[in-house]
């Protein structure tokens, strides 16, 4: 007998053909699958009751079949013994370059010469972190599908709101590997503000604290119309609940002369401080228990209070604060603007991060919903609206671009075609012409990020647009078509419009940027505000110079006998070899100047070419014909 | 006439119902599909037609349009574990045979 849910008025599924979905948290320390049955989104449970599972792969081998692996806290507890072949926190490896990646990790990362993408050398073969988290997705597709009682039909995905191209394109791939239909990628603040139904509450600033065990994030999201805004987002990629864990232990291990602790002895400190730290956020006081030699017995007891327990941690909470302060400033918010806190990551549930959360914000967070569980209860919601299990009216949920996209213009110069904070799916074009007579070829190089110099934004693609018919500078049109899908993901085309040829890419970029790099970009756009402006004004001048000279020179080869004296010829030779040289400066003042002075040397000539001009038209024309011509 | 609802099945549509916040009663029902020639319905109601049969067990408010009616009648709603999936079942007394399932039946 199969089992029914209850669905909405009308919207009762005929036999076998029910539109399963499901929501993704995929998180750097664990993962979790939730799923909306009767009406109700809850997080689904393994047969031993276990809602997380740990992102922790062991590679046994290969087979035919794929990879042989161990998934979860079985994998968790292998690591201490088989740490090269245990792949922890893929996710801060998705997406990303070799550079991004060797300096701080234990595993031994390869990059053969034609691909990008670096892979962990294991036992079962060389695995990339797509790889790594498919083998995640897969445990948690084929938990949903035992509970559902049938295949998934899409799942919503979870990403962190500073993810880039490349890191959301990989997240999708490791979906595709795992056999998932990705109905969408949505932001991590986006799906929390969802499950506790901000998205359908008040349009305002809402601020999504995430201290999860491994990594924080601050973001401040602006709800309205439906739409959430990414304003700001802050965060550190090395501070979480285990940084906690790791104070206690600390202070056991000074309360208890420890010194240089063995593997199992830091195993089990580690274990007995996590104990602790639940404990007292429930409690005023838990005892700790540690055997420090099993030979000889030799062990400690210890009591920890409330109390103290606070005193260690406050500096680690402490230090939430200042980018929390700065995603504030980012995002040019007051305190007072705040509508909601919400509280996100394990980590949140410690009684002393809620109030100086609170105290900080000066409201009181969210902490109803389980924070383990909110980013994948509302990646629930939202996958049920997606797939189509709700009446039509219910909103679908829209994101934005978390950087702007645009494209390298002369002079190393970017053009930005879609601006950050725009609302996907999005379409956007520009049109953009030939710089040189005679130009067929147009090379396209796609960027994202706020600064105005490519040297400074983040190259995502190249591609070329040939078979351009020659023309003189200036006449072709080109259009250039920036679109973004819902999941964050770009394509860009270029059309010639008179002849119609075109090219397009899809971008699927190899490798990124982390999370602090990232933030950096966002904030150096700020802060260098002016000097982006100065940089932009001094490459404009330059263009505007080689622009004259090529003239000019054009003009010299073709007329340069016929209407200039040796020496007149010299005199303007003499200044556009000084414009070149000035042009090659940084003194936009004196480009500028230099090109003037060139107009008025080249005055003469310019005059000449004219009258040459006008007389080679007329010549052998009447007077009459040519009033007759211009009525 | 009588549908009834088992103490798991009360205690899970009373939930489900409070946390849609919305609607009071449950709507039971057959379809004319599916593999074996009829299908059930379970919906949230938000309204009550004029002609529909209203029950109501252990404090929950269940209806019945009048041509489901004949081939659900005597039906004991139940809530119940299948490994990890769990959902409500039919135990319709009319039922001749069903498909494999038991998503649909036959009358």
């Amino acid at each position: 007998m199969a089992l029914l849910q209850i669905s909405e008025p009308g919207q009762s599924s005929a036999p076998h053909q029910h539109k399963l979905a499901a929501g993704i948290d995929l998180g750097t320390t664990n993962s979790l699958v939730a799923t909306v049955r009767s009406g109700l989104a809850e997080t689904i449970p393994d047969a031993q009751g276990r809602h997380l599972l740990p992102s922790v792969v062991q590679f046994l081998g290969k087979n035919e079949d794929g990879y042989q692996t161990v998934v979860g806290y079985e994998a968790q507890e292998n690591a201490v013994n088989d740490p090269t072949n245990t792949i922890v926190s893929a996710k801060r490896y998705m997406g990303r370059g070799l550079e991004d990646i060797k300096e701080h990790s234990v595993y031994e990362f390869i990059q053969d010469e034609d691909s990008k993408v670096p892979r962990i050398r294991t036992v079962a073969g060389d695995v990339s972190a797509v790889e790594v988290s498919a083998e995640i997705l897969k445990a948690l597709k084929q938990r949903a599908e035992e509970a559902l009682g049938g295949d998934l039909s899409g799942v919503v995905i979870t990403v962190p709101a500073y993810f880039d191209d490349a890191q959301r394109q990989a997240t999708k791939d490791a979906a595709t590997l795992a056999g998932l239909n990705v109905l969408r990628l949505i932001n991590e603040p986006t799906a929390a503000a969802v499950a506790y139904g901000l998205d359908s509450g008040n349009e305002g600033v809402h601020i999504i604290y995430d201290l999860g065990g491994g990594t924080f994030d601050i973001s401040i999201l602006k709800l309205t119309q439906g739409v959430f805004e990414v304003m700001s987002t802050a965060g550190d990629s090395s501070l979480g609940g285990d940084d906690l864990d790791q104070v206690i232990v600390n202070w056991i291990m000074e309360q208890a002369g420890i010194e240089s602790p063995s593997a199992t002895l830091q195993r089990q400190l580690h274990d007995k401080a996590k104990a602790a730290k639940e404990a007292l956020s429930e409690q005023d006081s838990t005892l700790i228990d540690i055997d420090i030699d099993l030979d000889d017995g030799r062990n400690w007891q210890g009591e920890l209070n409330l109390e103290q327990f606070e005193k260690l941690i406050k500096p680690v909470i402490r230090k939430t604060i200042a980018p929390c302060r700065r995603a504030l400033r980012d995002a040019s918010i007051d305190v007072d603007d705040i509508e909601d806190v919400v509280m996100v990551g394990g980590s949140t549930r410690v009684p002393l991060v809620r109030q100086m959360v609170g105290e900080f914000f000066e409201t009181e967070p969210l902490v109803d919903i389980d924070p383990d569980k909110v980013v994948a209860i509302g990646a629930a919601r939202q996958a049920d609206v997606l797939v189509g299990n709700k009446s039509d009216d219910e909103m679908l949920l829209l994101d934005v671009t978390p950087l702007s996209l645009g494209l390298e213009t002369m002079g190393g110069l970017v053009e930005k075609v879609i601006h950050r904070n725009t609302t996907i799916p999005v379409a956007r074009a520009q049109d953009f012409t030939t710089f040189k007579d005679g130009q067929t070829a147009m090379a396209i190089h796609v960027l994202q990020g706020e600064r105005e110099l490519v040297s400074d934004c983040r190259s995502l693609a190249r591609f070329e647009l040939r078979g351009i018919p020659p023309m003189v500078a200036g006449a072709a049109r080109i259009r250039v078509t920036f679109q973004i899908d819902a999941d964050g993901l770009l394509s860009v085309s270029a059309r010639e419009e008179t002849s119609g040829v075109e090219s397009s890419i899809q971008v699927k970029p190899s490798y990124g940027l982390s999370d602090t790099e990232i933030e950096t970009m966002l904030k150096d756009s700020f802060s260098h505000a002016k000097d982006d402006m100065e940089a932009r004004k001094l490459k404009e001048e330059q263009v505007e110079a080689m622009r004259v000279v090529e003239a000019i020179q054009a003009a010299l080869q073709e007329d340069g006998d016929k209407l200039l004296s040796a020496q007149e010829r010299d005199n303007i030779q003499q200044a556009i070899d000084e414009l070149t040289k000035v042009a090659q400066g940084d003194e936009q003042r004196a480009i500028k100047q230099k090109i003037e002075e060139v107009d008025k040397v080249t005055a003469e000539f310019a005059q000449r070419r004219m009258d040459a001009s006008i007389n080679k038209a007329l010549a052998g024309h009447s007077v009459d014909e040519i009033t007759e011509g211009s009525k | 006439m009588a549908i009834t609802l088992t103490d798991a099945a009360a205690e899970h549509v009373a939930r489900f119902i409070e946390n849609r916040g919305k609607g009071e009663a449950l709507r039971l029902g057959v379809k004319t599909n599916g593999c074996s020639g009829m299908a059930y319905v379970l919906e949230f109601a938000d309204t009550i037609d004029d002609d529909d049969l209203v029950f109501e067990d252990k404090g929950v408010k269940v209806i019945v349009d009048p041509k489901s009616i004949v081939y659900i009648d005597g039906t004991e709603l139940d809530y119940g574990k299948e490994g990890l999936n769990e959902g409500f079942k039919f135990n319709n007394p009319n039922v001749k045979d069903s498909c494999g399932c038991g998503e649909s039946f036959n009358v």
